[in-house]
């Protein structure tokens, strides 16, 4: 008699599926768990607590919570037009050069090959109140005498915080915004310049509607990022001073580690992936749109 | 509608001249052929009158008005490319009214010339497509849309109908002809095809390594080549071109074969010249078999082994062995010939050419 055998695409696939479960699956499906539990580290039987919604409830009601969240959405809409206005000038000014272009396109990835740990430190250096590099700059062209505490007030440690993402960041968009450009067939801007297009309506009308989707892509890309923005900030202000440059994720592992209850960090983690997800819905949505209407075969 | 004018035109790309100097006149509503091979500077010349390259020396004016400086958009031109370049992500209406829009016009007043020219051109049923869901003849259609809408004074096309299949080209040259009586703008049109050339064309422009070589009607350039490079280049299946001498008052060939010298150069060659014999096709044919009925005084009879032929039903071209290289002739009327048959043939030499072999000018007077 034989017994049942499972079908061989199922058997090849298995070790697959194995490594997936234990590395992604399984964390994914625990951590989600322990968004219903009062979970704290530093009581391990907490984890079979069942308080089904209670985390979420919390959450919808904290101050605390909401104030990193808004403070995450006005850091990533800023940062990402920025970048997106930063590349596209930075792509164009690279798609002109004549010379010497595979070295320009290869000093614009640069600051992508840094750790964003890395960056952290260096914009912490460069915005330090005494010894950085830009109080020193402005001091030295006379523009002020006094020591700018960059860091330390709320706002302008947002904004340090914005320059090094955007520093680190306007790259992603540089590149696809490049090889968009590099795509393009050149007849058509002639085309254009012959119909009577002035260079500002060439770029209106034929240029961007074709690099458009590679905007959105970046886009894509980058909003998955900014949402787990972390390293930098935790370098740079570890969400101070007095959590004025709390982010979701700052948040979140402040939450888990710090305060030790992983159960509601855990429901945070959820809510924020929530809005990545939102986020990179709708860009992929733009690129489909933008990519139908350029007829593109990709 | 303008005239163009050319004076001494160069372009140099870095230290490379590719367009040497060139004058040109192009009346208003005239229909100029630019041709030539491959690299000759013909799309470099349509392209400094577009005003899409930079004019290194001389000068273009349109209409009387130098326009080295002027961008294209203040030319006032419409020019329709190799590739079609329409916009990817615009309709076909949305191309076709593209530069009417720049143009400032409102959508109300562009929507009836674009159904007009859509009309002409038959691509009513297509408006709402993009290019990608046309086939190259319809986006060819699309292309000389464009440039009609935009009533030019000029019109340049730059090889507007190398991508498409033979048939296709055929007809679209039909259609260009049509369009042209029909609109009456100066048109430059670009294009290393002779025939497109030949049967389009009001003046025939021959290019060569960024030089003109000739400029004249169709039947100029056929009838009359200033240049060895012309007559090979226009006429096809091309004119014999032979290298041989002058002497006792004969044409000679490196085999000692020898042809009468024609009569119209008896007085301008002279002894030991070194020349090239030049005859086209139509005028070596098989006796009997050719456009003149091969009585006349000039003609020279022989008779010719034929080595391979090729039917083209009406017609076939011959290739038969003389002075030991291989002539194409045109035999209309035509009978089976096989291969390695000998027969008489008759050498038209009222229409021979000669040249020098040197400069390879013309020897005619
Ligand atoms: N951008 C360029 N830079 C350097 N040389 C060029 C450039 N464009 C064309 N040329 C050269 O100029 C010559 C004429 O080119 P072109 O006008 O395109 O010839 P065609 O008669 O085939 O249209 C060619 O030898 C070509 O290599
Ligand atoms: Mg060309």
């Amino acid at each position: 008699m034989k017994g049942w055998r499972p079908p061989a695409p199922f058997l090849l696939l298995l070790p697959a599926i194995l490594v997936l479960a234990a590395v992604v699956i399984i964390p994914l499906i625990l951590s989600l768990y322990s968004s219903f539990t009062p979970f704290r580290l530093t009581q391990p039987a907490s984890l079979f607590t069942l308080i089904g919604f209670r985390n979420y409830a919390r959450i919808l009601t904290d101050i605390e919570f909401w104030t990193a969240f808004g403070r995450t959405v006005l850091l990533l809409t800023v940062a990402l037009n920025v970048e997106m206005l930063l590349g596209l000038g930075l792509a164009m000014l690279v798609e002109k050069a004549t010379r010497g272009q595979r070295l320009l396109r290869t000093i614009m990835m640069f600051p992508m090959m840094f750790s964003p740990i890395l960056v952290g430190f260096q914009f912490k250096f460069m915005f330090n109140d005494n010894i950085g590099l830009v109080n020193n700059a402005l001091q030295s062209l006379g523009l002020t005498d006094q020591a700018i505490p960059w860091l330390i007030d709320g706002s302008l440690a947002f904004f340090a915080i914005l320059v090094a993402e955007i520093w680190s960041s306007t790259s992603v968009f540089a590149i696809l915004i490049l090889a968009g450009l590099l795509a393009m067939p050149k007849e058509p801007i002639e085309a254009a310049r012959v119909d009577g297009c002035t260079p500002w309506q060439t770029f209106r009308y034929v240029t961007w509607p074709f690099i458009m989707p590679f905007a959105y892509i970046a886009m894509t890309i980058r909003s998955l990022d900014v949402a787990r923005a972390y390293d930098i900030v935790k370098i740079m202000t570890d969400g101070g001073p007095a959590k004025r440059t709390e982010l979701l994720w700052t948040l979140v592992s402040r939450t888990a580690y710090a305060d030790a209850r992983m159960g509601l960090a855990n429901a945070m983690a959820y809510v924020a992936i929530l809005l990545s997800i939102l986020f990179t819905v709708y860009f992929f949505r733009k690129l489909s749109a933008a990519r139908t209407q350029i007829a593109a075969e990709w | 509608m303008a005239t163009v004018s050319l004076e001494k035109l160069v372009k140099r790309y870095g230290a490379v001249e590719v367009v040497h100097g060139i004058d040109l006149e192009v009346a208003d509503r005239e229909f100029i052929a630019l041709v030539g091979p491959s690299g000759c500077g013909k799309s470099t010349t349509l392209r400094m009158i577009a005003g899409l390259e930079p004019v290194s020396d001389g000068n273009i004016k349109i209409g009387g008005r130098v326009v080295n400086d002027l961008p294209p958009r203040a030319r006032n031109l419409a020019m329709v490319f190799q590739s079609y370049a329409l916009y990817p992500h615009m309709t076909v209406r949305e191309n076709m009214g593209f530069s009417l829009k720049i143009a400032g016009q409102k959508p109300e007043d562009i929507a009836p010339q674009v159904e007009e020219a859509a009309k002409t051109l038959d691509l009513t049923h297509l408006l709402d497509r993009r290019p990608s869901q046309l086939s190259g003849g319809q986006r060819q259609r699309v292309a000389m849309g464009r440039a009609i809408v935009r009533q030019p004074d000029v019109f340049l096309f730059d090889e507007p109908l190398s991508n498409l299949d033979a048939k296709l080209r055929t007809q679209m040259r039909v259609e260009i002809k049509k369009l042209h009586a029909k609109v009456q703008s100066t048109v430059i049109y670009v294009t290393h095809d002779q025939v497109e050339a030949m049967t389009l064309a009001d003046r025939i422009v021959i290019m060569r390594d960024g030089y003109i070589e000739q400029v004249g009607t169709p039947e100029d350039v056929f009838q009359r080549p200033k240049s060895k490079f012309v007559a090979g280049f226009i006429g096809s299946p091309p004119m014999n071109l032979k290298d041989a001498e002058i002497a006792d008052g004969q044409v000679v060939f490196a085999n000692g074969d020898r042809l009468p010298l024609p009569a119209r150069f008896r007085d301008r060659v002279t002894a030991g010249q070194k020349v090239t014999f030049g005859l086209r096709p139509d005028d070596l044919y098989p006796a009997g078999h050719g456009i003149h009925s091969g009585e006349d005084a000039d003609v020279h009879k022989q008779d010719l082994r034929v080595i391979l032929t090729e039917p083209l039903g009406n017609e076939t071209l011959v290739f038969s062995d003389f002075a030991g290289a291989e002539w194409v002739g045109r035999m209309l009327n035509p009978r089976r010939l096989s291969p390695g048959e000998a027969l008489p043939f008759c050498f038209d030499l009222s229409q021979a050419h000669l040249f020098d072999r040197e400069s390879g000018r013309t020897l005619r007077g």
